[in-house]
Order: C-alpha cells, then structure tokens, then sequence
C-alpha cells in the first residue's frame, strides 16, 4: 500500500532535487519559467554582473504584457503611449532576450499576450509541470493541475541561473465546491464567494486544491478564473486535478506532445489526483448552489457581497477606511452606485469566453452615457479569435473601445487607468487603493456583471440581461 | 550582503490590516530596471497627496518616525503583487525590519532575500507593539529574539536557513548553484522530460 497523498504532493514529490530538512529548504525543479518585462530586468542584470547564462532557454518563456500599450504598435514612438520608462523597459527587455538567447513572443508575433492567458494557449502549462514566473497570478495555471506559483526578482534569477528554486513545502488546503452554479453565476463569482469566506490571508503559507462537482464542470477557462485569485486568498497556488476537460483542452495544441508522447503523457496526467484518503491540511466547503452575481465593496478581494446584498457594517478601521475610500455606504447593495468606466480583460477574465460572456449580455444594447468601457484581450490570439467571431463589432457598436492585448487597466502601468474618484467595475482580480489609477474605486465582478453595469451605468445584476 | 545580526530601533507602527505592495510601492513606478532610488516612491500616494506634498497624518511624515528603521505593521502585510520593488523600497528608504503578526508569503520571501528582516510575533505582542509605537526594541537574529523595553524579550519565527543567510550574509543563489551537479542528475534521470 502506497501512502495516500494529495495532487500538490504527488507534483512536489517529482519535483524535489533536494529534499528539505530543518535547516534547509528543498531544492525544487522549475519545469516551466515564464518572464515578462516588469520583473525580469534585475534579473539579467545580475545574470551579466555574474557572466552567467540563462541555463535552459527551452524552459523559458519570454513575452510583454504589463506595460505595453493596448493601442497598435509599430514604432518606438506608438510605444511611448505608454510612457517613457514602460517604452523603456520593453526596449530592455527585447534587448535581454536576444542577449541571453530567449525566444521573445512580441509585437507582431500574433502570439504575445498575458503570461497567464498565452502559456495555456499555446500548450506550454502542462498537467505536473512545475511553472513559476515573476507573477503573482501565476497560480492561473493550477488549473491544469499544474503546481505554478508567483516569485519575485531575486528568484526570477535563481530560476534564470539553475532551473531551480529553494521552497519550504507549503501546507495543503482543500477547497470543496458541491452543488451547481445557478444561470448567470460565473467562475468569477465563486472564487470571489471563496476569497469572502477564507479571507484574504485565509490560504497563507497553503496550496489550495479546488474540488468538488461545481468545479469538475467548469471549463477550463473558467478553472483558469478560479486558480487565478488563489493568490488573493493568500495562497501560494492553487491546483484542479487535471481530467477529460483539461485533456481535451490542450489535445494539438503547439507544445503539447504529439502522437504517441501524447498518449502517454495522457496516460501519466491521469494520476494527477488527491487519492481518495489523502489528508489535507485545512478543508473548506461551500455549496455552489448558493449562490449569486458577486461584487466587490471595498479595498481588497475579500471585502465582497452578493448583488443584491448590503453592504455590511463593521467598526473595525481599516475596514471603516475601506469603506470611505470606496465612498460606499453600509447598508446598501453596491446596485446604488453609478458607474464611470468597465474594463473587461487581465488574466483573470481576459479568454474568448469571458469576452464572449461580456459580448453576450451587451448584444442589442449600448453602453451607458457618460460610461467609458474598455475590453482589452489577453492575448493577440484571444484577440484573432474574438474577431473572427464578430466579438469586437458588439463592443464597438455598443460604444465600448477594442483595443489590443495587454495587461491593461488590471494595474494601469501603461496609461490605461481611471481617473481619481471614478468607479470602475472590472473583471480584474485587485481592487486595491490606487491600483487602476490614484483614487479610482474598483468593483471586481464577472464579466457578464461588467458588461450589465455598462448597459445600466450603475452596478448592475447580469441575469436580468440574460 | 552583508551580515545581519541585530537591529535595534524605535518603532514607527502602520496598524492597517491587509497593506498591499500596491500600496507599498505603486505600480506606475515598477517601469523601472533597476532596484536603486525606489526609497522616494515607498508608500508614495499614502505619504504624498496629489501634489506631491507630504501628507501630514501618514505616519512616515511625523517627525518622530525619522530614523526609525523597524517597521511594526498590521496583520497580513503585503499581501497581493509579487513585485520585489516592494521590499527593494522599504531597505532604500531606512527600513532594516518588518513586524506584524503574519506577512504575506511572498513579501515576506522577497524581503528575507533582500536583507530585510521580515519577522512573525504572536499576537501579543503584535498588540503590545501596535499600541506602543516609537518603542525601543531591540531585534537579534541570530537568536530569534525580540527585546522590548523593560528587558522583555519574546522568541520570534524566522526560517532557519533564512535567518543563517542573513546573519551570514550568504547569498542563497550560491548556494544554489552548489547543488548543480545534483540539478543535471535529476534532469538526466527524469522519467519525462517538460
């Protein structure tokens, strides 16, 4: 009898060059780095103080997404839309890539796009792999039952130098999802239904495992929303055992293996499960049933109701801080606040069905006066794909701006963002202070929500456009 | 790095619960290729109002807080974006520690790398240090003990390798790298290769 264990440990396990002891942590494989231009330029920089190479550059990913701009680009001058340090910093990272021998997906490529939305895209997150990247939603590629994690700079360059990281092993805990989403409740609420009942900090120092029928159903794009905000539960990662769905999913795609590597990769991916009496080191459970439309009120992604919930009180200050600076009030659903801008995209809700979600709901109406809604593909695929189906002419003759794809308005460090006191619903994973712009106020939401609440020009509950 | 032993410092406290390094350190200025000079743009639009001028009621513009490298903040400090210009910012502005009852993982790894000493206290304590800001403590990391004042000293949690890192002042890549030989073997012994 082999000891029970969970996905998290079986993909651990494979991983471990080294294992850990009191003193010392575990040496642990990457098998997939993924590198953008934000968190990387450190990294080369020491790479060259030190005259080390990127050890292996077939592990290594390399495209632009944070502060490029989302209008066309051609020239360094279309680049400066951006700003000059951001047209800087994607100069510096062309010039990293060709000097290091890294293969760059960018302009023109038709394949660069968000870190999150282009690994699976194009079959690179893989069922077992270990992936990190210099990214806190990294943990987007559990999905596929995958252990993927976010690192900063100084790990980046571990990676860059050795393909391998120091970790402590983290704690497991199991999320269980019973039950069915109702019509017109996403993937996008239940995760931010989890993070209002774990907590913000609630996954600390854990690799969450959803489970459960509500989420053996969901898609994998929808898997991808959920594993996305793990990180804003606090967890290290976040995993789905991977099953027919995410076979399906990555069958031809261009890195997957082909042919009889296929079959047995296939073969191996299907053992990638939490055996039946594998001990987790936390449980929570929620009943997919439930539940309803959710958005966000305050300043973090914890701080969320159903939409047609008040918002509750409490005397707790940074809650009462939260509170005045969303300049939204107790006892009242957030449907009570107008809205001034939508953004649809990032790495949580940029894929072909969440813009074919928003394009849904919008079919036949216009977005509000006085509403500025940007949808923004999370990728040039994303974005191909999307206007072969007539996606981008809803957006346009409804009113909203189709632009190209990026990360966009999630963080606006490439001049998508939101003027001091505007609201905007957004289909993003923060709602921090500041964080689509000084004094902007965030509502997370799905993007069907998003795309109802440019049609009303307030919050507005999606199932009454559905 | 160099070694890091023991700090000793007044406190400068920021209580609110779940500051994230967006806060720490907005993103605007993450354009940036390099971790020098990012001690201006700490808590920047906490500390500076839209003018640019010094927010008199943030903590870190009371003349008090000058010199104060050990910071005391609230629960689940740093939470959110991976981004190292966090804790980069934090080690340029003066700061040498970070307190609070629980960090966010990957700060408090970020932080650890860098020579800031990111540590962990009961919630005791943690209240104790809130509500005493401008205290005078005394931090020893190579025995994991936090002094306050009145000779009390509590045991804090720190990672073992971590803390040998700092007070050695070992940089972890080399450490890394004397693994290699054991890195190729595992790669050639993989029953499948990625």
């Amino acid at each position: 009898m082999s000891i029970p264990r969970t996905l998290f440990e079986k993909v651990w396990r494979q991983h471990v060059v080294v294992e850990e002891t009191a003193d010392t942590p575990a040496v642990l494989y990457v098998d997939l780095h993924i590198v953008h231009e934000v968190t990387t330029p450190q990294a080369f920089s020491m790479l060259r103080e030190q005259g080390l190479p990127v050890r292996r550059p077939d592990l290594t990913l390399a495209t632009l997404d944070h502060s490029t701009p989302t209008t066309p680009v051609s020239t360094f001058k279309d680049l400066l839309v951006a700003g000059e340090g951001a047209a800087r910093q994607v100069r510096q990272m062309e010039k990293n890539c060709s000097d290091f021998g890294l293969d760059l997906l960018g302009f023109g490529s038709g394949k660069r796009g968000i870190v999150h939305v282009i690994g699976p895209e194009l079959g690179a997150t893989q069922p077992g792999k270990t992936i990190v990247c210099g990214d806190s939603h990294t943990s987007t590629h559990g999905a596929f039952g995958a252990l993927a994690f976010g690192i900063g700079t100084t790990e980046v360059g571990h990676v860059l130098a050795t393909q391998c990281l120091l970790q402590r092993k983290p704690k497991t805990l199991a999320v269980n999802i019973a039950g069915a989403l109702p019509a017109g409740v996403t993937a996008k609420d239940l995760i931010l239904a989890v993070i209002g009942t774990i907590g913000v900090d609630g996954g600390t120092g854990h690799v969450i495992e959803y489970r459960g029928p509500a989420i053996e159903a969901l898609d994998m794009e929808a898997r991808m929303t959920i594993c996305n905000m793990s990180i804003e539960g606090g967890a290290r990662a976040g995993m789905i055992a991977p099953d027919d769905t995410t076979f399906g999913y990555l069958q031809g795609r261009e890195r997957v293996p082909q042919g009889a590597a296929w079959d047995a990769a296939v073969e191996r991916w299907r053992s990638l499960r939490s055996d039946d009496d594998a001990v987790f080191d936390r449980a929570v459970d929620i009943d997919a049933a439930t539940l309803v439309p959710m958005v966000t009120f305050g300043t973090n992604p914890g701080m969320v109701v159903g939409i047609d919930d008040p918002v509750p009180a409490s005397s707790d200050a940074s809650f009462r801080k939260a509170l005045a600076y969303m300049q939204v009030e107790t006892g009242k659903p957030m449907t009570a606040n107008a809205v001034d801008v939508v953004f649809v995209g990032s790495c949580t809700n940029g894929r072909l069905s969440d813009i074919e979600e928003a394009a849904r709901v919008l079919a036949g109406h216009r977005v509000a006066d006085g509403v500025r809604m940007l949808v923004v593909p999370g990728s040039e695929q994303v974005k191909a794909e999307a206007e072969a189906r007539g996606l981008d002419e809803v957006f346009i003759s409804a009113g909203a701006e189709w632009r190209e794809a990026g990360c966009s308005m999630c963080l606006g460090m490439n001049g998508d963002i939101a003027a001091p006191g505007q609201l905007c619903v957004s289909t993003s994973n923060r709602n921090f202070e500041g964080r689509q712009g000084i004094g902007a106020r965030t509502v997370l939401a799905s993007p069907a929500t998003a795309a109802a609440s440019a049609i009303a020009g307030r919050v507005a509950d999606p199932r009454k456009y559905l | 790095m160099k070694p890091i032993k023991r700090i000793t410092s007044r406190t400068v406290v920021l209580p609110t619960t779940d500051v994230d390094t967006d806060q720490i350190m907005p993103a605007r200025f993450l354009t940036t290729t390099s971790r020098e000079g990012l001690g201006d743009k700490v808590f920047h639009d906490l500390r500076f109002d839209s003018e640019g001028k010094p927010r008199a009621e943030f903590v870190l513009n009371a003349p008090e807080a000058a010199g104060c490298s050990v910071l005391v903040a609230g629960r689940n400090f740093g939470c959110g974006s991976s981004r190292e210009h966090a804790p980069w910012g934090l080690l340029d502005y003066g700061f040498e520690a970070v307190i609070s009852s629980e960090l966010a993982d990957i700060f408090r790894n970020n932080a650890l790398k860098n020579g800031l000493v990111a540590i962990v206290v009961d919630a005791t304590t943690h209240e104790w240090l809130l509500d005493n800001p401008g205290a005078e403590v005394v931090i020893d990391v190579e025995h994991t003990t936090l002094t306050l004042p009145g000779e009390r000293t509590i045991q804090f949690d720190l990672d073992g390798f971590a803390r040998f890192c700092l007070v050695e002042g070992i940089d972890q890549l080399g450490y890394l790298q004397r693994h290699l030989d054991r890195i190729e073997q595992f790669e050639a012994a993989r029953p499948w290769k990625p």
